[in-house]
């Protein structure tokens, strides 16, 4: 490794220890991820999305979009399963029959 | 009789276990309103008691999906989740916003539909892709010798 390299790298770790440093305390009710749209999801969600669960309320409606992106990456994921190990069995020999 | 696994109390417990398994494979993916589950939960359970049977009794489980089903179900299962999305689309709302769907509910009501509809696509797609992976790597084994 070069010395541009581990300076680099000196460098970054430096700036994530430091932004480490100053973000607010696990579980801050005063912290802007606990500010912003959270206090709605908790006192909207049952009524908008008739899911008493509130975890499915934002899995499934609020974030629908990302529950969608995540089932695509298992798919994707096991689509690739077939590909690299069902592919084995297409082999030269086999006239390209699995 | 000659059991398939070698063993009649794998037998004998897996035929046991798996109906149950099923059966609360359905609970979670349907009871993922009210309570912690849902499609990903609840389609793992259904791969894994479709596993367990063809663990225990390989090739001679004759009902389950073979690995081309298998790989429709994922399919399905995914296309049900855009599907569902596209349906809202169509009927004027966001992609995704289930309370444009005309059913003959409240919004709140057509919202928790959605919500199970592509609950239970998520649990196809996961149950389809695990079983998939497995059967995939039963056939590399074979392949082993």
């Amino acid at each position: 490794m070069n010395g541009t390299a581990i300076i680099l790298m000196v460098v970054a770790a430096g700036i994530l220890f430091r932004a480490a440093a100053v973000l607010p305390p696990f579980g801050d009710p005063t912290a802007p991820a606990a500010t912003h749209v959270s206090p709605r999801y908790i006192e909207h969600g049952a009524d908008e999305t008739g899911a008493p669960n509130l975890v499915t309320a934002v899995l499934a409606d609020y974030r629908g979009y990302d529950t969608l992106g995540e089932t695509v990456v298992i798919f994707t994921a096991g689509l690739a399963c077939l590909l690299i190990l069902g592919a084995r069995r297409v082999g030269p020999g086999s006239g390209g029959k699995p | 009789m000659k059991w398939p696994s070698g063993s009649a109390v794998i037998e004998a417990a897996s035929r046991l276990l798996v109906p149950f398994m099923l059966l609360f494979a359905t609970y979670v993916v349907v009871h993922g309103h009210d309570s912690p589950g849902g499609g990903f939960q609840g389609g793992v359970l259904f791969a894994a008691a479709l596993i367990l049977m063809k663990l225990a009794s390989g090739t001679a489980v004759e009902w389950g999906p073979d690995p081309r089903r298998a790989l429709i179900y994922a399919c399905a299962g995914a296309a049900i989740f855009a599907g569902i999305g596209f349906l809202s689309l169509l009927f004027s709302g966001n992609y995704l916003d289930y309370s444009a769907i005309p059913l003959p509910l409240e919004p709140a009501h057509r919202r928790a539909a959605g919500t199970l509809g592509i609950e239970i696509g998520v649990a196809l797609a996961v149950a389809g892709v695990l079983l998939l992976v497995f059967e995939t790597l039963v056939a590399w084994g074979e392949d082993e010798g």
